[in-house]
């Protein structure tokens, strides 16, 4: 899968996003007619559209002054093949909880996985699904391939959910999408182990990869996505800009997870977006470690009565990281249930900022909504920006958000340390104790305990 | 045997001074017992001897002093270092730590305070040894196991606050503990039980200075002596009747007797009431 290595890295791209580029793509691509229609759709508007504009809420709080579009083209091929890949499935710190190594022979082997993604640079490296679970007619891999195969299930999603129109960033991603991926679940299959999803960057590397996930009525899955790699701070670094729709049918349910652990000069766009049918259940939960600034939004919608969505986001951010969160909870039936927890600890001089909504519209009677943004500051020079809010047209629900910003209790760390716990010790105590009341809502252990190292190992003195 | 050896210790806390001039010394397997009006300068002292940073010691010294002769400066090591060097203070007001469980939090306590030399991110005890050992302490304080799973402090009561600091003493089988008010906020009965408990974890190996206002922690702890403090200075030691004549009676004696403690006293007063509370939150009086 890997062609011609590239070694040169130049600021400016050899391609630049375009018709062009893009009729290059599309010729040597197996996707279906439909689906390369609506990339060239999406190419067309992307000449005529700008940078988001910072008077859009959403964006206001994004400091895009250093991002230069001109400077990103079309994913190339990987400086490297497989090599890099291991090296980066290493990174990837979801990788060692749930890949066993200890076979005996010291081989690396899939170990309670149903099924594995990974891609580099925007070119798919590897895919691999439990052939039981093939059998069942699950289909899980590269959308250039299965939406071919299975338009019939696949069309009616395709970007159906995220609106491509919005913004350059927008347009780009639906237009230059690039080693993206499809798992389909049909009704009533449960698959008990996770799907696992890696996307890695080598310095100066574009990804545009999209996830779509859709679950039949009463299908069940875990899908675990994350991303390794790009260049550090001051480096090349590294584009990211994807985007996620989850379809989660009736009574069906679905525990997805995305964990963005880039380089820290990685710049990452992301447009997320679920819809929950009747007694369908969500646990979607977002760790955020990683790059130089990012912009998520995470949507959910609740569409069908009795629908369920938990969501959590778990933060740590440093050194001059600006992570930006818009999130809405849209209750559009009666009887849904959605509850956001995001937690977040800010270390040097980085930002965080969280913007949530909860929508409740004239229909929606009996929704149960709450949000909650707690943040720990872990220096003096870091800052947060809580902003809920609640639109509520119908007049018999219960919605409701708060949001605290605090410090590690000097008194705490003098307690801790009475009892025999060095300062740091008792500080990344502090610290993994602040995140364990998100943790206790994660139902996936391996998920639990690598954000718990992972960010055990980033807390450095706490000032 | 092992001595903590406190001499002319002065402490200052937001540079009012609260210690003039404190001399004491415990050896291991006594108890001592530290009483004194409310700001007289007892907690100061608990504190100041664990090293918290607001309690800046002007001069003194305090010093770990081994059979042989073989002395430590306490004043020179971290909160932490006190800590794996024998030193234990069971707080007044225990701090919580919300979304740590206690088993958590002593299993890392127990690991570092047995193995001083551990480097941070070594092996803790290993897992299955240190609930054996935790199991079988509860039990012999009538504790509910699980209460172990609760987070640090937090949502306690004040009783099982102060339970959860005996339990932390029993684990960590400190060479020299402070146990300051350990009986405040208790009924009768839980005094009873905390000091029944406190005589069953200390012994030969243990050195207690016991802070207290009431007699009745010593019922099963009886001091070999029993200090008075007034305006920062251990003005008086004695037997364990005179643990019993200041419970009945009162401090008017002693003002009595030591005019210029009691003044300091009254000063004290005056200038926390000018400065508000003279003592960080939560670090007690």
């Amino acid at each position: 899968m890997t062609a011609a290595t590239l070694p040169n890295r130049s600021p400016a791209p050899s391609v630049a996003f375009g018709a062009e580029a893009l009729d290059a793509i599309l010729a040597a691509s197996p996707a279906p007619a439909w689906a390369s229609d609506l990339r060239r759709a999406a190419c067309a508007r992307l000449t005529g559209l700008g940078l988001p504009d910072r008077r859009d809420e959403n964006w206001m709080r994004t400091d895009l002054r250093l991002f230069k579009p001109a400077a990103w083209g079309p994913s190339r091929s990987p400086d490297a093949g497989a090599a890099v890949e291991e090296g980066l499935l290493a990174e990837a710190i979801l990788s060692g909880e749930l890949v066993d190594t200890a076979d005996g022979s010291g081989q690396r082997v899939a170990g309670r996985l149903a099924g594995r993604f990974t891609s580099l640079d925007g070119h798919v490296m590897r895919e691999e699904l439990d052939a039981s679970l093939a059998a069942q007619g699950v289909v899980f891999g590269s959308a250039e391939r299965v939406l071919a195969e299975r338009a019939d299930v696949l069309k009616a999603h395709w970007f159906s959910l995220i609106d491509s129109s919005k913004d350059w960033f927008a347009a780009l991603h639906a237009a230059f999408h690039a080693a993206s991926v499809v798992l389909y679940v049909p009704p009533r299959v449960r698959i008990a182990d996770p799907l696992h999803v890696v996307a890695g960057l080598t310095d100066g590397g574009v990804d545009t990869s999209h996830v779509l996930v859709v679950l039949g009525e009463g299908a069940e899955a875990t899908v675990l996505t994350e991303t390794a790699g790009g260049g550090a701070a001051g480096s090349t670094g590294g584009f990211h800009c994807g985007g996620t729709e989850i379809v989660v049918g009736e009574n069906a349910f679905l525990r997805m997870v995305n964990l963005q652990n880039w380089n820290t000069g990685v710049w990452h766009v992301a447009r997320q977006r679920a819809v929950v049918r009747a007694n369908g259940r969500l646990q979607w939960t977002l760790g955020a470690l990683g790059s130089r600034l990012s912009q998520v939004a995470q949507d959910v919608a609740l569409v069908g009565r009795g629908a369920d969505a938990q969501v959590n986001g778990v933060m740590f951010t440093e050194g001059r990281q600006q992570l930006v969160f818009n999130t809405s909870q849209h209750h559009e039936a009666a009887a849904c249930r959605s509850d956001l927890l995001y937690k977040g600890a800010l270390q040097d001089r980085s930002r965080l900022v969280w913007r949530g909504m909860i929508k409740v519209d004239k229909a929606a009677q009996k929704t149960d909504g709450y949000q909650r943004n707690d943040n720990l500051m872990l220096s003096k020079t870091a800052r947060a920006d809580s902003i809920p809010g609640l639109e509520i047209e119908a007049d018999d629900v219960r919605c409701t958000h708060g949001a605290t910003s605090g410090r590690v209790d000097g008194q705490q760390v003098f307690y801790a340390q009475a009892r025999g716990l060095t300062a740091d010790e008792a500080a990344r105590l502090v610290v993994a104790g602040f995140f364990q009341q998100v943790f206790d809502r994660i139902t996936i252990a391996p998920v639990r305990e690598a954000l718990a190292r992972a960010i055990g190992r980033r807390i450095r003195r706490i000032s | 045997m092992e001595r903590l050896v406190i001499r002319g210790l002065h402490v200052a806390v937001e540079g009012q001074e609260i210690l003039k001039g404190v001399d004491l010394e415990i050896g291991r397997g006594e108890v001592h017992a530290l009483m004194g009006p409310n700001g007289s300068g007892k907690s100061t002292l608990g504190y100041a001897i664990m090293g918290h940073p607001a309690y800046e010691v002007t001069s003194g010294t305090i010093e770990l002093v081994a059979a042989d002769g073989t002395r430590r400066d306490v004043l020179a090591m971290e909160p932490d270092e006190r800590a794996r060097a024998g030193i234990f203070l069971a707080f007044q007001r225990p701090m919580a730590i919300p979304g740590v469980r206690l088993a958590d939090f002593l299993r890392h306590s127990v690991t570092n305070v047995r193995n001083p030399d551990r480097k941070e991110g070594e092996e803790l005890m290993p897992m299955r040894e240190f609930r054996a050992e935790l199991k079988a302490k509860m039990a012999e304080l009538s504790m509910d196991p699980d209460f172990a799973r609760r987070y640090v402090n937090d949502g306690f009561s004040g009783g099982e606050m102060k339970r959860a600091e005996i339990l932390q003493l029993a684990m960590l089988r400190p060479g020299f503990a402070i146990l300051d008010e350990t009986d405040s906020g208790l009924d009768a009965d839980a005094v009873r039980l905390a000091s029944e408990s406190i005589a069953k974890i200390g012994g030969a190996e243990m050195g207690i200075l016991i802070i207290t206002h009431h007699e009745q922690l010593l019922e099963h702890n009886v001091p070999l002596r029993t200090h008075v403090m007034l305006g920062g200075r251990i003005v008086e030691s004695g037997g364990p009747e005179l643990a019993a004549e200041l419970h009945k009676k009162g401090y008017e004696r002693i003002r009595a007797a030591y005019p210029d403690a009691a003044a300091a006293e009254r000063a004290m007063e005056d200038a926390a009431g000018v400065a508000g509370r003279a003592v960080p939150a939560g670090a007690g009086a």
